[in-house]
Order: C-alpha cells, then sequence, then structure tokens
C-alpha cells in the first residue's frame, strides 16, 4: 500500500496554475526523487504535502488516511516532516534549541538530540551558536536533524544541494542512507539531477505543473530526462 | 541633596509601574509584530475589572487579582483569534488600524457603563505605609511591591522566553510563522498565548494603576506612551532592557516634578528624546536584523 497517494492533484497561487493534475504515489520505505527545472511545481507539490498551499485533489491520502484540507500544524504530527528550502533555521534559536523545536510535536519516536549529534558530529561542538551562525553546510545538517527530531515517516527534503559546494553535497548526502535505514520514507525535490539519481528508487520528472516522466532512474536514458526536463522533444 | 536622592528613589520605583506597561507591549510586539495601539486602555479596562470584583465581592485589590488575571488573559486570547489574527501579514498597518479603532471602542463602552468619573481602587492604611531608610530617606511600601514585583515577573518571563518549550515556539513563530508550523506550531494558538500572557501583565498593572493614582476610561493612551517609551529606550532585545527604559522614564519624571510640578511629563518626554538621540536602536538593540 503506498504510503503516500495523491490523484488529480491541482495548485493556485492567486490566479497562477502552479500543478495541473498530479498523480504521484510513495510506498513505504521507499526513496522517491522530484526533478524539474526552475517553476516547475517541484516546490508547490511539496507545499501542498505539508498543507501550506490550498489544493484540490481527488484523493490524498497518507497511511491510509485522507489528509486533504489539514491544517500545516496538525501534518508534523502524523509523521511527515519537511527539510525546506534553503534551511530557514530560526535565527533566535540556539542550534540545539533548533533541534529540540523539531520535535515540537511530541511525536515517540527513535531520534534524539544524542542521534543527531551522532550523525552530524559537528554541531555537538556548536550547540550554543544562533542556528544561522553557522556556515550553509551545517546548517543544512542542522535543518535535517531538526526534521529528524519530529520522528517522521515520511521525510520531505526541498533542494537539499541548493547553495551548497559539491563536497558539502556530498557530506549531507552521505547521511540518507542512515535515515533510509531507520524505515523512514524520503520524498526529494532537487535540481541536482545527478544526486537525485543516485539516491532514488523511482523518479518523478516535472515540467510546468505536470509529470512528464516517471520511473526507475536506472532504466531512463540521459536524453528521456533532458526531454522532460526541459521539454524538447514535443 | 537628599531630595534630590529621594526624587531619584521614587522615580526609580515608579519606573517598575512603567516597566509593567511596557512588558506587556513588548511581548506582543516581539512575538507577533503587532503595534497594540490598544495596550494602554487594557490597562484601564483590566483597573476597571478590578473595581467591578472588588465592589461585587467585598475583596481588597489585590485579591481580585485572583479573577482580573485569568478574565484578561481569556480575553486576550480571544482577541487575538477572534480579531487581531486576521489582521496580521507582511503589512504593519492593518493591526494599528484596528487597534487603534479597538482602543476608542473600549474606552467608550467604559464611558458608557462607568461615566467619566475618575475611580480608586483602595487598599486602606497599607497604601501609605512606608519604611524609613534614614532619618530624612522613606520608601512607600506600595511602591516598593511593584518594583519588586515588575522585576520577578520580568524575571519569569525571560526564564519562560529562554528555557520552555513555549518560549521557544514564541521566539520560532517570531521568527518564521511559516515555517514553524512545520513543526507543528500553530501560530495562531501562539499567537493567542502571546496575547493571554501580555494580558496577565496588563491585569496586574491595571489593578498596580488604580491603586497608585485615579483612574477614568480616558487615562489608557497617555499609560500606552509611557510604555512605548520604556520599549523604545530599552530596545528590543531584552525585557531587561525594557526595564532600564522604564527606569530611566520614571527618573526624568521625578527630577523634573522637583525642578517644577508642571515640568514633570515633559521632562519624562525629552529623556526619551535624549536616549534616542544618543543610542538610536535603544539600550538593548536586538543583535541580528530581520
Amino acid at each position: 500500500m503506498s504510503l503516500l497517494a495523491v490523484r488529480n492533484l491541482t495548485a493556485f497561487y492567486g490566479d497562477f496554475q502552479a500543478l495541473f493534475g498530479i498523480d504521484f504515489s510513495l510506498d513505504e520505505g521507499e526513496t522517491v526523487a522530484v526533478i524539474g527545472a526552475n517553476g516547475a511545481g517541484k516546490s508547490t507539490f511539496l507545499r501542498s504535502v505539508t498543507g501550506l498551499v490550498k489544493y484540490a485533489a481527488d484523493e490524498f491520502t497518507y497511511d491510509g488516511q485522507s489528509i486533504a484540507g489539514r491544517k500545516a500544524s496538525d501534518i508534523p504530527g502524523l509523521g511527515i516532516a519537511m527539510v525546506p528550502e534553503g534551511r530557514k533555521l530560526f535565527p533566535s534559536l540556539s542550534v540545539e534549541e533548533n533541534l529540540v523545536i523539531g520535535g515540537y510535536d511530541g511525536r515517540p519516536g527513535t531520534w534524539s538530540l544524542d542521534r543527531v549529534y551522532g550523525m552530524f558530529p559537528r554541531l555537538k561542538e556548536r550547540r550554543d551558536n544562533p542556528g544561522t551562525a553557522l556556515s550553509g553546510g551545517e546548517q543544512q545538517m542542522v535543518a535535517i536533524g531538526r526534521a529528524l527530531m519530529a520522528n517522521p515517516k515520511l521525510l520531505l527534503c526541498d533542494e537539499l544541494s541548493l547553495g551548497l559546494a559539491p563536497i558539502i553535497i556530498k557530506d549531507i548526502y552521505e547521511s540518507v542512507p542512515a535515515i533510509k535505514a531507520e524505515g523512514v520514507s524520503l520524498l526529494i525535490v532537487e535540481q541536482d539531477i545527478n544526486q537525485a539519481l543516485e539516491v532514488a528508487d523511482r523518479v518523478y520528472c516535472f515540467q510546468e505543473g505536470r509529470i512528464s516522466l516517471e520511473g526507475n532512474p536506472a532504466q531512463m536514458s540521459r536524453d528521456d530526462i533532458a526531454n522532460a526536463y526541459l521539454g524538447k522533444s514535443q | 541633596m537628599i531630595e534630590w536622592v529621594n526624587s531619584i528613589l521614587q522615580g526609580v520605583l515608579t519606573g517598575g509601574l512603567y516597566a509593567l506597561f511596557a512588558t506587556g507591549l513588548a511581548i506582543i510586539f516581539g512575538v507577533m509584530r503587532l503595534v497594540n495601539i490598544t495596550h494602554g486602555d487594557f490597562i484601564v479596562l483590566a483597573a476597571f475589572v478590578a473595581l467591578v470584583v472588588v465592589e461585587g465581592t467585598g475583596v481588597g485589590p489585590f485579591v481580585s487579582l485572583i479573577a482580573v488575571i485569568p478574565i484578561m488573559a481569556v480575553f486576550g486570547y480571544v482577541l487575538q483569534r477572534g480579531v487581531l489574527n486576521p489582521t496580521l501579514g507582511p503589512d504593519l498597518l492593518p493591526p494599528l488600524l484596528v487597534t487603534f479603532g479597538l482602543s476608542i471602542v473600549i474606552q467608550n463602552l467604559l464611558l458608557e457603563v462607568f461615566s467619566a468619573d475618575s475611580q480608586r481602587l483602595k487598599i486602606g492604611a497599607f497604601e501609605t505605609l512606608s519604611i524609613n531608610l534614614t532619618e530624612d530617606l522613606a520608601v512607600g511600601v506600595f511602591p516598593l511591591i511593584i518594583f519588586v514585583t515588575a522585576v520577578v515577573l520580568i524575571f519569569a518571563i525571560q526564564v519562560v522566553f529562554n528555557r520552555t518549550s513555549l518560549g521557544r515556539a514564541f521566539r520560532a513563530t517570531s521568527d518564521d510563522p511559516v515555517t514553524a508550523q512545520l513543526m507543528g506550531i500553530d501560530h495562531r494558538h501562539v499567537y493567542g498565548l502571546a496575547m493571554a500572557l501580555a494580558l496577565v501583565l496588563v491585569a496586574i498593572a491595571g489593578v498596580f494603576l488604580g491603586v497608585r493614582t485615579n483612574f477614568d476610561p480616558s487615562v489608557g493612551p497617555s499609560r500606552l506612551l509611557f510604555a512605548f517609551e520604556a520599549v523604545i529606550m530599552g530596545g528590543l532585545g531584552s525585557l531587561w532592557g525594557t526595564l532600564a527604559g522604564g527606569i530611566i522614564l520614571g527618573v526624568a519624571q521625578n527630577i523634573g516634578a522637583k525642578i517644577d510640578p508642571g515640568f514633570q511629563i515633559l521632562a519624562g518626554h525629552i529623556a526619551f528624546l535624549v536616549v534616542l538621540a544618543i543610542r538610536p536602536n535603544g539600550l538593548f538593540p536586538r543583535t541580528r536584523d530581520d
């Protein structure tokens, strides 16, 4: 059974339609990547899952229950946590407080401060610094740790690689297998296609608010992806 | 010489009351970026609520706080969720206009119900009780209680903000209400709680105001002005700054009154302008820009 199932999702920003009938599914334990150019609707899709944008859908179920129209603040309690684009750490909070607030909902699970520090030892040294005083890569680690503190079943990652040096991106993505090993399902939105194809079991490519390609990355050719990404072929 | 020391001492104690006025205002602005023009009228409203409780039950003003605090807190929560939350957004103007209108509504409702007569909350002989520090220098017990209460409350609120889950939620929501929702924080509820907390302080400040001075439905706006001046002098980085701002205002007013009784209020405003000229961001500015 799908952990997340979406049928015919449409979303608007005012008069601008960002998504046109998206069908999407993600199975328990699966890692799915959503790729696409700027403005393809990837972030709007994630914001729909987290309840931050208004949308219409024939079906929007998570873990067997409909989450359509749920308040954004109810979503983490259901086991969906998000690493937002641009990290979005809270500047008034220290590194440790940023992590702690990730578990605000008190959802039970296996993640704790110690485990997050175990995964990202650098954060422990800087636990009392303001979250935004860290380097971009360290901030991204805090953002991931903060999301894990919510003990999610489904982790949404929006542009993990954005604005980071390639070597840092590699560091960040090295944490993905450990997260998967906990049984967490991942939905990764990424502009860095190579990185996305490497970690994903399945890939959706978005183009102008529609799905232009879906499948197993191992069976996709470069041309398929380029066409789906940029929309050359039709 | 001793008369001047006395003026300064009384000014410091008055500053405690101003800091109480101001702390609620600082919380409201700090958490939800809402400039609450109604703040002075809330204080007067709390004094009238206390008056009703005192006259209705025969308890003293301090005991009446058992009722006044929850009444004001619930009023604050409901007002925030029902009226003020819909006005919040990127634009600071709508909440400003709505609280300005609310200020007029509250003043006129109080006028309708209680008339323009001057009122007082009485605590009997306790009001004039004093402690002699030296032969020529005495402090009133009641002003001292106000000051100590202000310090204790500011300390308690700092602890709430810095050490508790609710305080982290306040700060996170203030930083970024959208991302706060991704943490499972319902920002509308948090705003309601912040207003409720601010109105707990308002309830206490209102009762103190009512015991210290006469009040009538029209005195709110001048309390708002004192509160504003204390907050701005203090800067927005720390509530201790707000206390310092209140004390500067109180001392300036008392020194002004010593020079010439008609000079009292003006002296406070001048001190405010001088502090701003020297430190435009206040004494304890926020360390980060947002």
